[in-house]
């Protein structure tokens, strides 16, 4: 494990642009996120975060701008920029028709696993214990977003990108996975994440605001 | 310890498409049944000629694989773009045209293996002589992954199209052309009785030529779709 201290990774974001039905929703977008540090994406509806979380992800270009990952290209990076990062969006990325377990076992394979942690104790930690062999089709949406957050855990990634991870969670789920994203954060993590829920993070972890409707 | 395989990440996504696939196996007979019932009309349509039963025999087999292949062919992204594994899978950290293979093997297991099993029969009923038939085999064991391969493109895409459908097979059928045309010929000469290696070679020639570029240009077809 290397020490926050000691971890000089950093992700940085020069003048990003995102064009979207000829409207742009942002542009001249600079951030720079540190370990333990999170991003927090603010806005009105439409305003471009769920946009944004995606260039940050790879999957979408933006239209001008640059995303450095330890002073490297990410869409030059690829698969190796994507082995420190993992996703979580609007839709679960589960398969219904397999259990919690084989799901989880899934994106261990697709990600870099993390050592030290099993399957099963993934599950408990996010509230699924008992869960493990009940068809995900089963589970209601909260807990099949349990599962989703602990899809997370199970792989070495350094950079969560969360949208809206709280959805459809109860109250307690909320402080729960609050816990797990700051333990991520304190153990030298970074994240990317939007959410209207008011965050109760620790007064130590350090959070990147950027409102993109007020720009 | 943290560790990375690129051949467990296959195997672990074609198994989890194979064990998908079981846990919805009503789904699973629609293409092999097309196949065998479009199959086992022609004779009735046709009459009692067995001359000419024989002699349209093995492009009705292959008419019919090549439709029953691209009505399948949708399913091979569909459910996964729904519900949001394909991006989890764009964004893995494997190349894309490595873990795009596992699932197009996976297809062909799924969809292109039961017509194969099912064609020896239906050859028999069509009266293509029994010399000819391991060179019918020949020709769907090399032919049916190349309809997947190349079809993979299409359906990568067209994923993102809420009806891609019509488009799908605009883009396809064309492409289907070549494999059909050495491989019904291929059985036909060998019906006659002349040797057939040279439709062979081609229809081999396509299956590796596909098996190289295909995974590539579904890979990059698939980015441009999520994005």
């Amino acid at each position: 494990m290397t020490s926050p201290l000691s971890d000089t990774t950093i992700f940085e974001a020069k003048d990003l642009e995102c064009i979207r039905d000829d409207r742009v929703l942002f542009s001249g977008l600079c951030f720079t996120v540190n370990p333990g540090e999170a991003l927090v994406l603010e806005g009105r509806n439409g305003s471009g975060k769920t946009s944004l979380l995606r260039i940050l992800c790879g999957i979408r270009l933006p239209e001008s701008g640059q995303l450095l990952w330890n002073g490297e290209d990410i869409f030059r990076l690829g698969p190796e920029y994507h082995e420190h990062t993992a996703y979580l969006g609007h839709k679960d990325g589960s398969k219904l028709d397999l259990t919690p377990l084989e799901n989880l076992r899934v994106a261990r394979g697709f990600g870099k696993a993390k050592a030290g942690i099993t399957l099963e104790e993934a599950l408990d930690q996010v509230g699924l214990y008992g869960f493990e062999d009940v068809p995900t089709r089963n589970m209601s949406a909260g807990q099949q977003r349990r599962l989703a957050i602990a899809r997370l855990l199970v792989t070495d990634a350094k950079l969560w990108i969360l949208d809206e991870p709280f959805t459809s969670l109860d109250r307690k789920g909320i402080e729960h996975m609050e816990r797990l994203f700051e333990a991520h954060l304190q153990s030298g993590g970074m994240a990317a994440m939007t959410t209207h829920h008011r965050i109760g993070f620790k007064e130590a972890v350090k959070l990147v605001r950027i409102n993109l409707s007020e720009r | 310890m943290s560790t990375l395989s690129l051949t467990s990440a296959f195997t672990l996504l074609l198994k989890r498409d194979l064990v998908l696939a079981y846990r919805r196996r009503a789904e699973l007979v629609n293409p092999v049944l097309f196949f065998v019932l479009v199959t086992a009309m022609f004779p009735l349509g046709i009459g009692n000629d067995a001359k000419l039963i024989q002699a349209v025999g093995p492009g009705v087999i292959w008419v019919a694989a090549r439709l029953a292949a691209l009505l399948s062919l949708d399913t091979m992204f569909r459910s996964d773009f729904d519900d949001g594994t394909l991006e989890q899978f764009m964004l893995s950290a494997h190349p894309i045209s490595v873990l795009v293979l596992a699932k197009i093997l996976a297809h062909w297991m799924i969809t292109g293996l039961p017509l194969f099993i099912a064609a020896p029969l239906l050859a028999m009923m069509l009266n293509v002589p029994s010399d000819a038939i391991p060179t019918l085999m020949l020709t769907l064991v090399l032919g049916t992954p190349t309809l997947s391969l190349i079809g993979s493109v299409g359906v990568a895409l067209t994923v993102g199209l809420r009806r891609g459908g019509v488009i799908l097979s605009l883009l396809v059928l064309p492409l289907y052309v070549p494999v059909l045309i050495f491989a019904t010929d291929a059985v036909k000469t060998s019906i006659v009785g002349i040797p057939t290696s040279a439709q062979i070679s081609i229809l081999a020639a396509m299956l590796i030529g596909s098996l190289v570029l295909a995974p590539l240009a579904t890979a990059a077809s698939l980015r441009i779709s999520l994005s």
